[in-house]
């Protein structure tokens, strides 16, 4: 078309103009667009139904198999400090990482977040679940040191109202005097200059009153900070000069000034070894530095059987190994499964298609009827036949020919699943070869035969290519479910007759490894969208017909 | 797809349970609740929901049987920011699990349970059972064997240890066992000559963990693996195999009500425990029932009445001794409890610490040794 118009266009001296005066081009553009806006508004609440209800739930959770903000967001100033550690020089990082984990770990027990971490970071290093769990019981050894000696000097340094005139700025501290019950709490206001004086302290006690304002909704007033303000207030004072201030609890603050030189103190490094000893363990250090980053491709490098390390992504170790195996073995058995139909449909198609109509029509019912039944169920009948002592085996034993002790295994491995999965996608595979058979002329095999074909030439050379397009439909939708399986190859497929989808389903359901199941998922759809290119430079998706 | 329904379907019921729970003053008038069906739901129907509603008149209950997938689905309603279930019934590992992610209320056993009749403190009658901040206990189940008496070999005695199961010279036949490490490993590394008090710590080793499976490949070819309770029963029914591992209350469904050729074998069954949580963000007033209905249902009574239906242990040291007679087979249950001196001889208790550590590593080699 564009060859043809091409030169006629170049030979044009000027545009070809409407009726109006505007370019011909122009103004058909204008009504085209027009049109096409009108039929998208007339899809408009299809596709929007479409896009949130199936794209936006299927792009979220595969988005999650890349995900890894956990880490650092229940720890970030451990991340931050942890970036520059080298793995290589030192077993375990130094204090200042320590110190970052005490804070940060404070913070997120406080707010329940470090047991999900534990959790998280599991699936990566066996133990870290109950290094975390134990750790968050145990943190305030550590800040009880300094907690117990601010309470020695001065009770007020575990009593609420002081704390929040010392942090909060005057107009909040009055606001929050007027507030009651039921009110929306005012926003939390440092105190100026205190940031400057008591950084540490400042950033501490903004956490905990953004915590207690946002989400415990409680009064500042009334809730006694967390004891792990007094070590910030503990390594400001050390540090700061504090004679010059003036505010709130001035007072209460330079006794304080002047006792924390005689503390006794503790180191977070120590104090952490001293809770576990894991927490001096490089392999703790570098799974901690190796998820940091806000993405990961760990996910990833888990479902094709490998693991994250220190030197790159390194293999597992064989006894590891599942993914590729179950990837395999779920494309080998989908194949089987697609070949089985095509054998066993294909008879029946033509018979559905060749045979007077009331005779069809009766066959018709009988390749509807379990299409109708419940997937469970059909499933469920597969195994009262095929068992050992089921149906098939007892029948066999009755007529002799298999002996009582040696019944045949058909279920619970990978037969069981073929059999099964073959009967339940068969009608998808009869449905489109029967309507692509039924628009052949019979006339043809005829024309064929009268011509001196054999009926098998008649059938191979005339017949057969005509059906290819719903072979092809019937294989793709076969295929393509077959794929996806989970009931089925659960109940009948015992060890060696499930699918990489029971796996996915298991980390979806009982492991909560979401990140995992979304990466498995991703390269499932992956590999059935090339495969599905793959099918149509070979057969070429046109030539597909559902009817 | 999964997700997205779970999503969809929780949005829609919300949607519809606002309306419903808008006009609850203080308290909402339903509840919906969240166990495992079968016979176990409705011994909790019977035990505990009948008498409670009985006593709070106007007040709706609804099951919902989804404790299977409790964890993932209260996962996805929580993101959702529309959680639906009042109540749910779950075992003691899921509950861990739940509180670790922060989707389970914690509990102040004293506050929120009630005490035994005698005035022992709710914390102290339920012991060292409470063994997550959030999980109230119910029942003491147990994982154990079954065999068909009609199957033992002629001149052996009946299987009466837990190495009978490992031993196929003298017991053949096929075995049901379930399809995940958990129990199967203990079992292997004790028939292996392992110590009962080694075994955890052996099992956390590569060596011990290839020395169990190594021992598992002795019968491999002969299990058959289970992913439901109830299979065993149908399997141990239909002459499929000869012994198999499943829930205590399910064999004794299978024993006295069904009356099938099955034989308990109690051998190193393995205790766990089953009970509710509340999920978290619950709006004020499901919460107020949601506790109050926990209350009623976890005092001594109830857990008692509740062994008349099904062979659990009641989780409380003060309700064992009023267990009484089955409802409507009039046995006497105490023998048929997993907790019964004659039936507790040796055992272990699922151990939750352990197996929140080591799941997803050992699962992984687990799942690849089954793949072989």
């Amino acid at each position: 078309m564009s060859d043809t118009s091409a030169p006629t266009e170049t030979a044009q001296s000027g545009p070809m103009l409407a009726a109006d005066g505007t370019p011909l081009k122009k103004s058909l553009a204008r009504a085209l667009r027009r049109q096409k806006l009108r039929a998208l508004l007339l899809i408009a609440p299809l596709l929007i139904f479409v896009l949130v209800s199936f794209v936006a739930p299927i792009a979220d959770m595969l988005f999650r198999s890349v995900e890894n903000q956990i880490v650092s967001e229940t720890l970030p100033r451990t991340t931050n400090a942890l970036a520059d550690w080298d793995a290589d020089a030192s077993d375990s990082p130094d204090e200042p990482v320590f110190e970052a984990l005490f804070y940060d770990f404070f913070l997120a027990q406080e707010r329940k977040l470090h047991t999900r971490l534990g959790t998280r970071l599991n699936y990566e290093m066996t133990g870290m679940s109950s290094l975390m769990r134990q750790s968050g019981r145990k943190v305030d050894d550590i800040s009880d040191v300094y907690f117990d000696q601010f309470d020695d000097l001065d009770k007020n340094w575990d009593e609420a109202e002081p704390w929040a005139q010392l942090m909060g700025a005057p107009d909040w501290v009055a606001k929050m005097e007027g507030w009651e019950k039921g009110d929306r709490l005012p926003a939390f206001k440092l105190a100026p200059g205190i940031a400057d004086l008591l950084p540490k302290t400042a950033e501490i006690y903004g956490e905990f009153a953004k915590f207690t304002i946002n989400e415990d909704e409680k009064s500042l007033l009334k809730e006694e900070p967390w004891g792990v303000v007094h070590t910030a207030l503990y390594q400001d004072l050390m540090a700061a000069d504090v004679s010059s201030y003036t505010g709130p609890q001035a007072e209460m603050l330079k006794t304080a000034d002047a006792a924390v030189v005689g503390f006794e103190t503790v180191g977070f490094k120590d104090g952490f070894i001293e809770i576990d000893e894991d927490w001096g363990s490089r392999e703790v250090w570098t799974t901690i530095q190796m998820y940091s980053p806000a993405y990961t491709n760990g996910y990833f490098l888990n479902a094709v059987d490998m693991q994250k390390t220190v030197d790159g992504p390194q293999m597992r170790d064989e006894d590891e190994q599942i993914y590729f195996t179950l990837f395999k073995r779920t494309m080998f058995m989908s194949l089987v499964i697609t070949f089985s139909c095509i054998l066993l449909g294909y008879p029946v198609a033509w018979l559905l298609a060749n045979l007077p109509s009331r005779t069809a029509n009766l066959l018709m019912i009988l390749v509807l009827l379990p299409f109708w039944t419940s997937l469970l169920v059909r499933t469920s009948a597969w195994k009262v036949m095929l068992q050992q002592q089921g149906v098939i085996n007892d029948v066999l034993v009755w007529m002799g020919l298999v002996a009582d002790e040696s019944r045949l295994v058909m279920i619970n491995n990978q037969l069981g699943t073929i059999i099964a999965m073959t009967h339940i996608l068969l009608p998808f595979m009869i449905l489109p070869l029967y309507s692509v058979m039924q628009t052949i002329p019979p006339s043809y095999l005829r024309a064929a035969k009268s011509l001196g074909a054999t009926n098998w030439t008649a059938f191979w050379r005339v017949y057969f290519p005509q059906s290819v397009p719903g072979i092809g439909a019937g294989s793709i939708l076969v295929f393509i479910l077959a794929i996806g399986y989970y009931i089925t190859p659960e109940i009948v497929g015992g060890t060696t007759g499930t699918f990489i989808s029971n796996r996915i389903a298991y980390h979806i359901s009982s492991s909560l490894n979401w990140g995992l199941a979304a990466a498995l998922g991703t390269i499932l759809l992956g590999v059935v969208l090339l495969l599905y290119y793959v099918y149509d430079k070979i057969v070429g998706i046109d030539n597909v017909k559902l009817g | 797809m999964k997700l997205s329904k779970t999503l969809l379907a929780s949005t829609a019921l919300v949607a519809a349970g606002a309306t419903a729970y808008a006009a609850g003053h203080g308290m909402a008038d339903s509840m919906t609740l969240v166990s495992w069906g079968g016979a176990y739901q409705s011994s909790q129907q019977n035990a505990y929901v009948e008498p409670y509603l009985a006593m709070n008149e106007g007040v709706t209950s609804t099951w919902d049987e989804s404790s299977a997938e409790a964890v993932a689905k209260l996962r996805a309603m929580n993101e959702a920011g529309n959680v639906t279930w009042d109540v749910v019934d779950v075992v003691a590992a899921d509950a861990i699990r739940l509180c670790d992610e922060g989707l389970a209320l914690e509990i102040d056993p004293d506050e929120d349970l009630a005490a035994a009749p005698d005035g022992t403190s709710a914390e102290d009658d339920f012991g060292d059972l409470l063994v997550s901040d959030c999980f109230i206990p119910q029942i003491v189940y147990s994982t154990t064997f079954g065999y068909r008496t009609d199957m033992v070999p002629e001149g052996a005695a009946a299987p009466s240890q837990i190495c009978d199961v490992f031993d196929l010279e003298t017991y053949p036949g096929k075995r049901a066992l379930e399809k995940r490490p958990i129990n199967n490993m203990e079992w292997a590394l004790l028939c292996d000559g392992v110590a009962k008090a080694d075994v955890y710590d052996v099992l956390a080793t590569d060596e011990g963990q290839d020395q169990a499976l190594a021992k598992l490949d002795t019968i491999k070819d002969s299990v058959i693996w289970w992913n439901a309770g109830a299979d065993t029963p149908q399997l141990l029914a239909d002459g499929e195999v000869f012994i198999g591992s499943t829930y205590n209350g399910r064999l004794f469904a299978a024993i006295e009500e069904q009356k099938q050729p099955i034989g308990m074998m109690w051998d190193a069954q393995v205790f766990d425990l089953d009970g509710w949580i509340i999920p978290a963000g619950l709006p004020e007033d499901r919460l107020a029932r949601a506790k109050d209905f926990v209350k009623f249902a976890t005092d001594t009574q109830r857990l008692a009445d509740q062994a008349k239906y099904i062979s659990y242990g009641p989780a409380r040291a003060s309700s064992a001794p009023l267990v009484s007679t089955h409802a409507e087979l009039g046995i006497e249950m105490a023998p048929h409890m997993p907790t019964d001196p004659e039936n507790s001889k040796n055992t272990f208790l699922y151990n939750y610490e352990f197996w929140a550590d080591y799941r997803d590593d050992i699962d992984a080699k687990f799942q690849a040794w089954l793949a072989q």
